[in-house]
């Protein structure tokens, strides 16, 4: 039932084709009963070319104008004057090109029975059409729906991940620059791991699903570049198990997160901290748990989930249909970040 | 001698200033600090003449920290992208280094603070700087304060209520008052509308606190909080609580 089916051109055709066939029908009935042949073709070619062109006019009209749900006496009442008329129309024309007087005897007496069939043919002439393009503009209609919602979806999903943080790129140029200077081998170096990073980032595929290995790698670049801006403040405990390591995760998912534990771990306190990543596989889900301490006392008025973790939490639900993914705990000065990655499995 | 400070939170971020700094020989460093805590001890200790400050810092912000100290040394502030401190500084006339930044900016900078500091009216400007921007939106969920060496960190939603006390505003929480020097129309521009109500000349109340409004006297009324403290309401003060609180 693709577009196809319904174009105009073939539908006309069908129609014609339809009509053409009844037409024969009628006028083989009314040899049959025992008028002319040239009578009985006159009759029906007469009544049915009629009764097609008030049909194609009726999908005319149709196709541009269609009387809501509630309005369907409107069509019926409109279909009874048509039917009408066209009685009127046929009688006056036969009447003009037949005299045979037993004719229009019979053509008198078949009035009635001629009006209760153009009501019904030029009533489902209307039905099938009223249905064909409410049902052909609903589809067009859900389709286009459906196209904008996939393009603000790419685009939405697009822009949250592109939300490196200028802070990051600014401060760790910075860092080189200084490096420069006293330790070039170390700047080149983390020139490197900073263009290896930005290289991740720069993958223009929102959706694409990674190993959480490769996942891990990345994170690991960005890490170590924290890690040389820090100084001795940050440390980091990366763990994961054997199963979860072929995992899939979504690309760039865990970083933002990283770097918001860092984020806030940092600059809640101002001793040294721990960031705790640590993924599991559990019931065909991927754990994925990122611990930072803070300072309760201090720690600004955040929530709901807050903490710079919204456009994960909305990440999440364009790629996978869930708001529950995303789950964050704070006790004992230790903020707990937890993401559930469903696993699809063939 | 110049007395220098430099506080910035990323150690490669103050090592390059130090490098930057080597050729002045009339400039030394009295103290590196990692964050704005430090940064305060030692200014107060030090009386610099010159600090380079960081915006990004942990716990409270170079503004924050400005904000404790009662005169503010003159400032070269360090930044890597902060869209609202880059136009504050702009506003205020006061120079800013954007990381990463060439020894040709960083001596553009020392120049420009030689030429202020040698006219009086240079310095100024920090107060105002300072006021515009703690004005930021972000920052008005909480005020810091300092008493002798101790820093405090008050959440909006800690706050009792403020009451005016000659050039300071004196803020009442659960543990206690501190005082900071603001003024009234400065809290009642910032904070959340919606929660503070200036219900007097003199003060200022948290909606969530209020747990009575008793007649008083005249015209006036009283409210009285959860902690006990009756806080007067004007005239003027009355119909504006009244609107808030839906009533």
């Amino acid at each position: 039932m693709q577009a196809p089916a319904f174009s105009n051109k073939r539908m006309y055709l069908f129609i014609i084709l339809l009509w053409v066939i009844w037409a024969t029908l009628q006028a083989w009935a009314l040899a049959w009963s025992g008028f002319p042949f040239q009578t009985a073709i006159i009759d029906s070619a007469v009544s049915n070319g009629l009764l097609m062109i008030i049909g194609l006019s009726i999908r005319n009209v149709l196709r541009y104008y269609r009387p809501g749900k509630g309005r369907f006496f409107y069509l019926f009442a409109w279909n009874f004057c048509i039917a009408a008329i066209w009685v009127g129309v046929v009688k006056w024309a036969l009447s003009q090109l037949l005299t045979d007087p037993t004719y229009l005897a019979f053509l008198y007496k078949s009035l009635p029975v001629r009006f209760f069939i153009a009501f019904l043919m030029t009533g489902w002439m209307a039905l099938i059409h009223w249905l064909l393009f409410t049902f052909e503009e609903n589809r067009e209609n859900e389709k286009r729906k459906a196209d904008a919602d996939k393009l603000s979806k790419d685009a939405e999903l697009y822009k949250l991940r592109q939300q490196l943080q200028p802070h990051f790129l600014f401060n760790s140029l910075n860092s080189i620059s200084s490096l420069t200077g006293s330790r070039p081998e170390e700047a080149r170096h983390m020139i490197q791991q900073l263009a290896d990073f930005l290289r991740g980032t720069l993958k223009n595929d929102e959706k694409m699903l990674v190993s959480l290995e490769e996942e891990l790698h990345y994170l690991q670049l960005y890490l170590d570049i924290e890690k040389v801006r820090f100084g001795h403040r940050l440390s980091t405990e990366v763990k994961h198990d054997e199963t979860s390591i072929n995992d899939q995760v979504p690309q760039m998912l865990l970083q933002p997160i990283v770097e918001n534990a860092i984020k806030f771990g940092l600059y809640d306190t101002t001793g040294t901290v721990t960031i705790t990543i640590d993924t599991k596989s559990i019931n065909g889900n991927l754990i994925l748990t990122i611990q930072n301490p803070f300072d309760p006392q201090t720690s600004q008025s955040r929530s709901g989930t807050g903490f710079g973790l919204s456009s994960i939490q909305r990440r999440l639900y364009l790629l996978y249909a869930r708001k529950d993914l995303i789950e964050t705990k704070a006790e004992n000065n230790l903020f707990t970040t937890t993401v559930t990655i469903p696993q699809i499995h063939d | 001698m110049i007395k220098a400070i430099l506080i910035d939170d990323e150690p490669l971020a103050r090592s390059i200033l130090v490098e930057y700094l080597q050729p002045y020989s009339d400039i030394s460093i009295v103290q590196e600090c990692g964050d704005g805590f430090e940064g305060v001890k030692a200014i107060t200790q030090h009386q610099p003449d010159l600090i380079f400050l960081d915006v990004q810092m942990p716990k409270i912000n170079g503004f924050e920290m400005l904000e404790l100290i009662d005169t503010p040394p003159a400032v070269i502030f360090t930044t890597a992208f902060d869209d609202f401190a880059m136009k504050a500084f702009e506003a205020h006339a006061i120079d800013y280094l954007l990381k990463p930044f060439s020894k040709e900016r960083f001596d553009k900078a020392i120049k420009k603070w030689r030429e202020r500091h040698e006219k009086p009216e240079g310095k100024a400007s920090v107060q105002s700087l300072i006021e515009s921007a703690t004005n930021q939106p972000d920052q008005h969920n909480r005020v810091v304060v300092r008493t002798g060496n101790k820093i405090r960190i008050i959440p909006m939603h800690e706050i009792h209520y403020m009451e005016a006390d000659d050039d300071y505003v004196k803020i009442h929480t659960a543990d206690g008052s501190y005082l900071k020097k603001k003024t009234m129309s400065y809290f009642e521009d910032v904070l959340d509308k919606m929660q503070f109500v200036r219900v007097h000349r003199s003060f200022m109340i948290q909606i969530q606190q209020v747990t009575r409004i008793e007649p008083y006297e005249k015209e006036g009324h009283l409210a009285i909080l959860k902690s006990g403290a009756r806080v007067p309401i004007s005239k003027t003060g009355y119909p504006k609580l009244k609107s808030i609180l839906g009533i």
